[in-house]
């Protein structure tokens, strides 16, 4: 195994994963809701029941600003680089969703809160998505 | 108001939080992901702190009775390890692992990169329609947890 510490950021993301570690605690304090983003999304496109759709919009708004305080703090713009391009993006886009709907959750949910709650229906979840997701890194970077 | 305020405050901590780690940029996912390549660690950081956080607090939140501003805490309640649950967890995978993009990052980087973006979201959003249309039958539909 080699190790890319070139791109390596052990500091940063061990804070930015504690920033979101501490969202869903408050999460679950102020509402007692799991901050499992695919969850909180299912519940908009396709609400259950009307008045459990505000909460989620509140959120999801919180979302979009969130990464402007990071820019402002750090004074420099947030890398992003594009892991795929043409018809592949908007294929990734429909199995990232269909996928979590039908698992029932993805990597905050499942990963973020059901390990946190030592849940084993979650941890099995985040086992498999994992092992497909590697799989299909490496079908992608090393066999295409 | 207060009760409102507090979602998105919470909303952007998550955001913030997505940003600084790194799980924005698709490529350094991917890198984390590439096990066999030159693998970049740090996106394990980002889990590990979200869940010993998470893990801490949580046992101390839910042992009061309720949460600040609702009526009880909703936790799923949904144990079983079966053919749904392995099926969407190993599509979920597959469609990260090509795009680099989970759902929260997805979101949150909609103002940043538009045009990807945008793109993406809205097929993740008909891929969660079709997901549930197709899991919600006669029988009750659990808990989503994510």
């Amino acid at each position: 195994m080699v190790i890319d510490f070139a791109n390596f950021t052990p500091f940063a993301s061990l804070i930015g994963g504690v920033m979101i570690g501490l969202a869903a605690l408050l999460l679950m304090l102020s509402h007692g809701r799991v901050m499992g983003i695919s969850g909180i999304l299912g519940g908009i496109v396709q609400p259950s029941d009307r008045s459990d759709v505000p909460w989620r919009l509140l959120f999801v708004v919180g979302m979009l600003i969130g990464p402007f305080a990071v820019i402002h703090l750090l004074g420099r713009p947030i890398e992003i680089v594009p892991n795929t391009t043409g018809v592949l993006l908007p294929v990734a886009g429909f199995v990232v969703g269909l996928g979590t709907a039908v698992g029932s959750g993805c990597t905050s949910g499942h990963g973020i809160c059901g390990l946190a709650r030592l849940s084993v229906r979650s941890a099995v979840a985040v086992g498999t998505f994992m092992l497909t997701a590697v799989i299909t890194v490496y079908i992608v970077r090393h066999v295409v | 108001m207060m009760r409102h305020i507090s979602l998105v405050l919470v909303g952007a901590l998550f955001g913030a939080g997505l940003a600084l780690s790194g799980m924005l940029n698709p490529s350094k996912v991917a890198g984390f992901l590439d096990l066999f390549g030159v693998w970049d660690p740090s996106l394990a950081f980002v889990m590990g702190g979200g869940v010993i956080a998470n893990f801490i607090g949580h046992r101390i939140v839910t042992r009061r009775a309720a949460p600040l501003y609702e009526g009880g805490f909703n936790l799923p309640a949904n144990r079983s390890i079966d053919a749904r649950l392995l099926s969407g967890a190993g599509l979920f995978g597959i469609g990260w692992g090509l795009g680099g993009l989970c759902p929260g990052p997805a979101i949150s980087s909609l103002l940043l990169v538009p045009g990807d973006a945008v793109l993406f979201v809205m097929m993740m959003l008909a891929g969660l329609a079709v997901g549930r249309m197709l899991t919600s039958g006669p029988a009750a539909r659990p808990a989503p947890q994510g």
